[in-house]
């Protein structure tokens, strides 16, 4: 039996979900002072971002992904010192994420004796910039109750039937589409709400 | 801002799928890799015969120091220890 307006109680959190608790400045503030809980944290909250970039933005293959995966996060813990504004460590990511990508793609056609000047296809701006979008309504997601954030990311973003997300979540699988409706509502009027700016250009990457 | 309706926000939700676990596991183990990494390089430059051990079994070593010998540490280590 499906109780009205109890979407928020009952889910055990996803230690991948990320929550709203915590500015990105504050975060990178503890990550500077030695934080390893911070860190933790800030990797959790940019994972996604960096993968969609590359996956999806630059369509990387999976092993050159998680090279710059693992590059992208390496020189941010390097260089979070030199970051100027905290508050734009988002965009900072991002162009250093960008950045790295188009190494690893210049570098593959070096290895591969292709002409420098035929760089493999750059993502248009538009899938960029739909990727901060996405960015967005996935922070406008983590201010929602615990049960709407684990509904709606098992299923749109992790694929997840309605039997497994009712199964994990302890609810009858026949509830999840009117719930998974009643949170797409919650989301649209916080992500309207926030009324947030497209992300700034501010950081600069060192 | 323009209104947003459920496909468009569930178009914008799937774009952002998690990365491999793997993966995020092994940034989030950044810091206390460098600090095993850095504590082995310490060690080795002060020490020619704890370096030798090391540079025979660079994965033992770091396993020794609480490091996960991960492909791309194991390389770290050993660039590392050239630089000496």
């Amino acid at each position: 039996m499906e109780a009205p307006g109890d979407d928020g109680e009952a889910a055990a959190r996803s230690p991948e979900l990320t929550t709203a608790e915590v500015s990105d400045a504050a975060l990178v503030a503890r990550c500077r002072a030695g934080d390893d809980d911070a860190w933790r944290e800030l990797v959790e909250r940019f994972s996604r971002y960096v993968y969609a970039i590359a996956v999806q933005g630059f369509r990387l293959r999976q092993q050159d992904a998680e090279d710059v995966f693992q590059d992208v996060f390496a020189r941010v813990y390097e260089r979070l010192g030199s970051l100027r504004d905290d508050d734009a460590v988002r965009p900072w990511i991002a162009q250093l994420t960008r950045r790295v990508c188009i190494d690893r793609l210049r570098s593959g056609s070096r290895e591969s004796e292709a002409d420098l000047d035929d760089l493999p296809e750059l993502p248009a701006e538009d899938a960029l910039t739909a990727l901060e979008e996405a960015f967005d309504v996935h922070e406008a997601m983590a201010e929602l109750p615990q049960n709407c954030q684990q509904i709606l990311d098992r299923f749109f973003a992790r694929d997840e039937s309605y039997r497994t997300i009712g199964d994990t979540l302890g609810l009858p699988a026949g509830t999840i589409a009117s719930r998974i409706s009643r949170c797409l509502d919650k989301l649209r009027d916080n992500f309207e709400g926030r009324n947030v700016p497209p992300a700034a250009s501010g950081g600069q990457v060192t | 801002m323009s209104n947003y309706d459920h496909e468009q926000l569930s178009r914008l939700i799937g774009m952002l799928p998690p990365a491999p676990e793997a993966w995020v596991q092994a940034a989030q183990e950044l810091p206390a890799a460098r600090r095993g990494l850095d504590e082995l390089v310490a060690r080795a430059e002060a020490d020619a015969a704890f370096r030798a051990e090391v540079l025979a079994d660079l994965e033992r070593a770091l396993q020794t120091e609480g490091v996960e010998p991960q492909p791309r540490v194991v390389e770290e280590l050993r660039r590392l220890l050239a630089d000496q």
